[in-house]
């Protein structure tokens, strides 16, 4: 029996507009992610091992891991209530708060950067009030990171939580009323394990965006070795310095942590999808 | 949300007050802060410095640059995102969730890796060495330049490709940068669409074909009329991504000033020399595009909305 690849249709058009698409997927995406791992494996193990955990690159898988983590974290805190908030409650100026939830995808991260940088600097709005009041220094160090990650990651949990909130049905919220419960009770037992898949969504979707950021962290961070460079810093630095093979094992290794994310994130919203059927 | 009548799913006053009280602190620390912050560090030396700062010759390169590459990227994905949609939603095949997850790809990956990677490939160690990328584009360089030589219609622009063509360069210029940003840009129209059109179904095409429309006429008058609004928000989208990309673009750009910068390079390249004001008087253009993408944004969700609602008031009125 042949091959058939795709099931009969009378509609026209699906060898032109899936050749243009695998043709532009291969050029744009497949083709390079490859050439990432493909040099990747022409390193001999212990280069490789060399190159991809030294001391260095280790300190800044810490950094970028534990800052993308906090990040998204705060995110989820302070997203859920946000999106709880723009959905349930009507007040002045919802919608332009509502709309400024996506500012972050829309402000190219330079911007971002030098602006977190000026409000969180020791002569900052921000940073000077925080260093009298807590002797906090935010800009350059890992505190500034972490401002910098919360800042990008804040409409993925949003904007994730959202349509969910808004199709939860009064319902059950009616019904657990009735039966008894506390308002609190009600948010806690019975609305929240609804909203649970995508929370757990939205905090991998920013936590997945923050461990790649680039262009937001170099301003505010310091990047001092060992300290505050994050790893995709750190794959700059050695491209600059010609250093093509140990860029090429960290990227690799950072590439796979994404993938896995990539999977979880999927499986996620499968669940979901599962729930809300 | 209007349909939410019983007080017994609403939450008591004191829990409101407290929750958008929070919400609305958070997204004015976190959101608004900064966005007013380029804005008052831009304007700090006056109006006059302030439009100074992005006249100048290597702000407007900058400028010039960063629309030509949201020139070529966004339509480029226009073109793909709609034959990806429709080779998607309009057929079954195998590997479908395969090639969906890859189209999401991009967004999982670090725009420093995307920009390495292109580097691997095009760049001067690469798999594609600036020499092969001569040879292999030599033939088309003949052509280009017998073309401008016996005095085409549009010889400068031949000229050009020639020029090109004969000495190829991916990296550190600008077809680096656009491929890079291309694919930073790569999901944003094709995630908007697949859905929109797996939600459309197939029938009104296929009706249309019953009808005796040709393919064309089917994608035109049928379908693009249904799936404008949602192209238009996916382009806004990857406009915005498109102009303020920085991770992959500084990767393969090389930074010649005047030359190789887009306007976040030149951002950079300024605050870096401690010329904080120009810096964000550069950045401010970038702000104010983020802005005017923003309120595009809530005009095409508002109409979204309302067509959504008009809908469901039809549903309603149809069981009555």
């Amino acid at each position: 029996m042949a091959f058939k690849l795709k099931q009969k249709s009378v509609l026209p058009g699906f060898n032109l507009s899936f050749g243009i698409t695998i043709f532009y997927a291969s050029l744009i995406v497949l083709i390079p992610l490859a050439a990432v791992f493909l040099r990747a494996s022409g390193l001999s193990f212990s280069e490789f091992v060399a190159a991809a955990f030294s001391e260095r690159v280790l300190a800044s898988y810490k950094v970028t891991f534990l800052t993308a983590f906090a990040g998204a974290a705060t995110n989820a805190f302070f997203g859920l209530i946000l999106a709880w908030v723009l959905t349930r409650y009507r007040f002045p100026g919802h919608r332009v708060a509502d709309a400024l939830v996506d500012l972050p995808f829309a402000l190219p991260t330079a911007v971002a950067g030098i602006s977190l940088t000026a409000i969180y600097s020791k002569n900052g709005w921000v940073g000077e009030w925080l260093d009298k009041a807590f002797g906090l220094q935010v800009a350059y160090s890992e505190l500034g990171i972490y401002v910098a990650l919360t800042f990008i990651g804040l409409p993925f949990v949003v904007r994730t939580l959202q349509p969910v909130i808004e199709e939860l049905e009064p319902e059950m919220e009616e019904a657990a009323t009735t039966l008894g419960a506390s308002r609190w009770q009600t948010l806690y037992k019975v609305v929240f394990p609804q909203l649970l898949p995508a929370l757990l969504t939205g905090f991998s979707l920013a936590f997945s965006r923050a461990l790649g950021e680039y262009g937001s962290v170099v301003f505010i961070s310091g990047n001092m070795p060992m300290r505050t460079e994050i790893t995709p810093l750190l794959i700059i630095t050695k491209l600059h310095q010609y250093q093509y093979k140990e860029a090429t094992a960290v990227a690799a290794v950072m590439l796979v942590a994404s993938f896995i994310l990539l999977l979880i994130i999927n499986l996620l919203q499968r669940w979901a999808e599962r729930r809300t059927k | 949300m209007q349909f939410i009548t019983d007080t017994s799913s609403k939450d008591p006053p004191w829990l409101r007050r407290v929750l958008t009280g929070v919400a609305l602190l958070f997204l004015g620390a976190f959101i608004l802060l900064p966005l007013a912050s380029v804005f008052t560090a831009a304007l700090e030396k006056g109006v006059a410095v302030y439009t100074a700062s992005f006249t100048e010759a290597d702000a407007l390169a900058a400028l010039k640059l960063t629309l030509l590459v949201a020139a070529i990227t966004v339509p480029a994905n226009v073109v793909f995102g709609i034959a990806a949609a429709w080779a998607i939603t309009k057929f079954d095949f195998k590997g479908k969730s395969l090639l969906v997850t890859l189209i999401d790809l991009p967004f999982a990956v670090s725009p420093v890796i995307a920009g390495l990677s292109f580097v691997l490939v095009f760049g001067l160690h690469g798999w594609l060495t600036p020499e092969m990328q001569t040879e292999l584009l030599a033939p088309l360089a003949k052509i280009a330049r017998s073309g401008a030589d016996a005095g085409a219609v549009g010889e400068w622009f031949l000229d050009g490709i020639a020029n090109w063509l004969e000495d190829p360069k991916i990296i550190f210029a600008t077809p680096g940068i656009v491929l890079a940003t291309i694919f930073v840009t790569f999901p944003f129209v094709a995630r908007e669409l697949i859905p929109l059109m797996n939600q459309q179904g197939r029938d009104e095409e296929l009706a249309a074909l019953t009808l005796g429309a040709s393919g064309w006429q089917v994608f035109r008058r049928v379908t693009l009329p249904n799936i404008k609004w949602g192209l238009f928000y996916g382009i806004i989208l990857a406009n915005a991504r498109a102009m303020g990309e920085f991770g992959a673009v500084s990767v393969v750009s090389g930074h010649i000033r005047g030359e190789t910068n887009t306007l976040p390079l030149h951002v950079e390249i300024l605050y870096n020399e401690y010329q904080s004001t120009a810096a964000f008087a550069c950045a401010s253009l970038l702000a104010l595009l983020a802005i005017v993408t923003l309120v595009l944004k809530s005009i095409v969700e508002w109409h979204f909305n309302n067509v959504k609602r008009a809908a469901a008031l039809n549903t309603k009125q149809k069981f009555q």
